[in-house]
């Protein structure tokens, strides 16, 4: 315990903010030039970040895998972007979208954290509207909004179907501009393979170029870790397939400690998977699911073609198991009761690990055209994919793994238990609890990097001004880079038989079939041994062929893949020691009668928070308590 | 396929066929190639990583090829670099306005006709498909799409001459060609981004000077 500090201001929650802004220490002008800061990641929070750090004047070092910053995954966010605007009076506010976030996470979530996020939200959409980014509009100028999943106003501001990918290359375009007044230095790329620690501050990183294999020092004052999530541990995820978990890994290595790894947000309607090599789970909008009914055939292994099954031979689970919500239950519901009747046999297509999203009743009594208005890009998107029609037959679908609201503990300042090492966006855990809400991970990750990261920095900042620029021929360095060199050397030398992602593809059916969306016991513990052979048998056969001092795609991806194989202990490790069903983990020994998640607030109102005790040992479990002083903890249901 | 590929390769110990790739849904705008003699595969409208192999007959050869242009110089196999196109993007194309000083979002109203041109044009997701379509290697299509978003926003009005001048320069200076309105660029563009930006881009810049 006495190593968690959470920083969390005194004072009413609505004044906490405040008063940490009024409070935090600053750094002079002049001397933001000479701090410099590194920040590993592009994405909606990094991006973001490094802009604005550049902007105040610090010197930045900004690094990413892909060959261009515009490429990070916050690319592909769908559906929109909250803020608590209240636009269209229908009575949002900065407190609303606190407790719907706070409510949303199933009270896992800490409140200070959420709070501010929601506080910063408005400021987040005036910078993207200044910024240039191209909103849907109403008729007479102003900003649109649109409803999404588990709220009961209109918050969500949107561009299409592609949000993300706007809001992305609206951070982008500051970022350009900070990079050519010379404030940012962009390094494309670049894997982070190693975090540097001097004095047991957070000092530098170790890098690979990509292109030419070279190993690389970078030295700051200070590290800014904004990698994403872990999604692609199933390896089939809506994920880009080169997210990967290694730099917050490595940082978790190094001490800084992990929080609720097993919270993982599964995702009910995307792409299923239709062959073998397919790599991808595209992800479809849960606004299908306003006017899509979901079903089975009644019988098991029925082979004929959906539109030749009779109505009264069709199961249509959601609304035969959830009358009230039907269709509309949440995600994490949806995604458990398509899983369940594909386990007993009933799924559809031919590896019958589908259900049926079907929009033939909407289209008859709605008609084409107003179905086409509604969803008509993402009907193209799921032909496009398939090569089937949704106006002519049902969509197959299948949930897949998605978001991690888990990440790197981080402190109300978003710094971890390294001294020095911040982690925004994704990559920490602070905001979404155990579950997250539909458009509110683009709002917290702009929040990270534009208007929070900004002042807490400083608040570390200014007691570093006496520390000459960061030098990189100290042992420190060395010791680092040789570590991670040993580690690219032992991976190519093994010279088996298997490719990287044939291990991956493994140990994602592990992961899928025993940690996803419902957990137990037993399960559980046969993952953990599944998985503890599976790691021996990679280090035994792995096949990386070429050198570490050239462009090689397959040691790179050797290397997230052995650290996926740790990290998923640690996932399985956590989602044991939770004996408790809430937000997106499932324990199927708590349930209801009914089959509802059943939460135990005496015994596990906590955070999870785990150090790494060193190769071999085991984990040792710090709970951060979490304390509501303005929500009352209450349970969620569906029926 | 392409995984699929390598998969083989790799397990007959020779080296992988490098490509570049990430999102596999076509948001991100990395992957890229000839395919049959069209960037991006011969179906239009649709990224490398979207093109499926049921476009294909069984036992049909298929010729990849990476992009051609002398401003994407080849890195490896079917990897060549784009940065040329980070460049253009950091000589203008933003909007100078620092954290904290943007005004309340609804204080500057826009006209949803030019809300949602404008969203028609940002969706370019910087592939580099127009360049490698173009006989002249022109990047006209690419600055066209980024140069028209912010030409009609009020929010990119203020510095609409500096921006069009930079980028255009900058475009020069890398080496693109020019356009000659051949049309290949719109007709390959996965984004189905219109020629009709590449004629507000000349408006833009015969008004900057």
């Amino acid at each position: 315990m006495e190593k968690l500090n959470s920083k969390i201001p005194d004072g009413p929650l609505s004044q906490k903010w405040i008063k940490f802004k009024a409070s935090s220490k600053l750094v002079n002008p002049a001397n933001k030039k000479k701090l410099e800061i590194i920040v590993v990641g592009t994405g909606l929070s990094g991006a973001s970040a490094a802009s604005a750090l550049g902007e105040l004047g610090y010197s930045v070092k900004n690094f990413c895998y892909q060959d261009s910053p515009r490429r990070a995954h916050s690319v592909a966010a769908q559906g929109g972007i909250n803020a608590a605007k209240n636009y269209p009076n229908d009575g949002d506010s900065v407190y609303r979208l606190f407790h719907d976030m706070i409510k949303g996470g199933d009270y896992r979530a800490r409140e200070a954290n959420v709070y501010r996020a929601a506080e910063v939200s408005n400021q987040v959409i005036d910078h993207f509207a200044a910024l240039g980014v191209p909103f849907a509009r109403d008729y007479g100028g102003t900003l649109d909004t649109r409803s999404f999943g588990g709220v009961q106003v209109s918050r969500t501001f949107y561009a299409k179907g592609q949000t993300g990918q706007q809001c992305l290359l609206g951070c982008y375009s500051s970022l350009n501009r900070q990079i050519k007044k010379g404030n940012v230095k962009m390094f494309p790329r670049r894997e982070m393979l190693d975090l540097v620690l001097i004095n047991g501050k957070a000092r530098g990183i170790i890098t690979r170029n990509l292109i030419t294999g070279e190993i690389e020092r970078h030295g700051a004052h200070a590290v800014v870790l904004a990698t994403g999530g872990y999604g692609t541990i199933y390896y089939l995820s809506t994920l880009a397939v080169s997210s990967n978990a290694s730099a917050a890994w490595k940082a978790h290595k190094r001490g800084a400690f992990f929080a609720n790894p097993g919270f993982i947000q599964i995702h009910p309607t995307c792409v299923p998977q239709l062959n073998e090599f397919q790599s991808k789970l595209t992800l479809m909008s849960e606004s299908l699911r306003n006017d899509g009914r979901v079903w089975v055939p009644e019988v098991s292994g029925d082979k004929r073609p959906a539109n030749d099954i009779p109505e009264e031979e069709r199961d249509y689970f959601l609304e035969r198991r959830y009358p009230a919500f039907g269709n509309l239950v949440p995600r994490d519901v949806a995604s458990r009761a398509a899983k369940e009747r594909c386990d007993a046999g009933y799924g559809v297509g031919e590896t019958k690990l589908a259900v049926y999203l079907d929009f033939r009743d909407a289209i008859k009594n709605q008609g084409k055209k107003a179905i086409e208005n509604k969803y008509g890009n993402l009907f193209e998107m799921y032909k496009t994919i398939t090569g089937s029609d949704p106006y002519d037959e049902p969509m197959r679908i299948y949930p897949a793994g998605h978001y991690t609201m888990g990440g790197l503990w981080v402190d109300y300042e978003l710094m971890t238990t390294i001294p020095g090492l911040y982690a925004i966006g994704e990559a920490n855990f602070s905001d979404h609890g155990a579950n997250r809400l539909g458009a509110s991970s683009l709002m917290q990750a702009a929040g990270d990097g534009y208007f929070i990261l900004p002042y807490t920095i400083s608040n570390y900042l200014a007691d570093q001004i006496r520390i000459p620029k960061i030098l990189t021929d100290v042992p420190e360095f060395d010791e680092t880079q040789k570590s991670a060199v040993e580690r690219l050397n032992k991976l190519i030398s093994i010279k088996g038989k298997q490719t990287a992602s044939s291990f991956h593809k493994r140990l994602g059916k592990i992961m899928w079939d025993h940690v996803g969306m419902a957990r137990n016991e037993k399960g559980l513990s046969k993952a953990l041994e599944l998985i503890k052979e599976l790691q021996a048998e990679f280090w035994r056969d792995l096949n990386v062929p070429g050198s570490i001092n050239e462009l090689n795609q397959e040691l790179e991806k050797a290397g997230r893949v052995a650290d996926y194989f740790e990290l998923a202990q640690l996932l399985i490790t956590d989602a044991l020691n939770r004996k408790e069903s809430c937000g997106a983990h499932f324990r199927e020994e708590f349930q209801t009668p009914d089959g509802e998640a059943s939460r135990n607030d005496n015994e596990y109102a906590y955070v999870s928070v785990w150090e790494y005790a060193g190769e071999g040992n085991p984990y040792i479990l710090h709970k951060e308590e979490l304390k509501f002083e303005e929500v009352e903890m209450k349970v969620r249901s569906y029926k | 396929m392409l995984d699929a590929l390598n998969k083989k390769l790799i397990e007959a110990n020779n080296d992988p066929v490098a490509f570049d790739h990430d999102c596999r849904e076509g948001i991100c705008g990395s992957c890229g190639m000839f395919i049959n003699g069209h960037p991006h595969g011969p179906v239009s409208a649709i990224t490398t990583c979207h093109l499926s192999m049921r476009y294909f007959k069984d036992g049909e050869t298929i010729w990849i090829e990476p992009w051609r242009a002398k401003p994407f110089p080849v890195i490896k196999d079917l990897i060549v670099d784009r940065s040329a196109f980070d460049k253009i993007q950091t000589a203008g194309g933003f909007i100078s306005v620092n954290t904290g000083a943007a005004p309340e979002a609804n204080s500057i109203p826009v006209k949803k006709k030019n809300a949602d041109e404008a969203f028609d044009s940002s969706i370019c997701i910087g592939c580099g498909a127009c360049v490698a379509a173009c006989k002249n290697a022109s990047a006209m299509l690419f600055v066209s799409a980024k140069i028209s978003q912010f030409a009609l926003l009020p929010q990119g009005r203020v510095e609409a001459k500096d921006r069009v001048r930079a980028m255009v320069e900058k475009m020069d200076e890398l080496g693109f060609g020019n356009c000659s309105n051949t049309g290949a660029c719109e007709a390959e563009c996965p984004k189905e981004i219109k020629l009709t930006n590449i004629a507000r881009l000349n408006r833009e810049y015969y008004k900057a000077y």
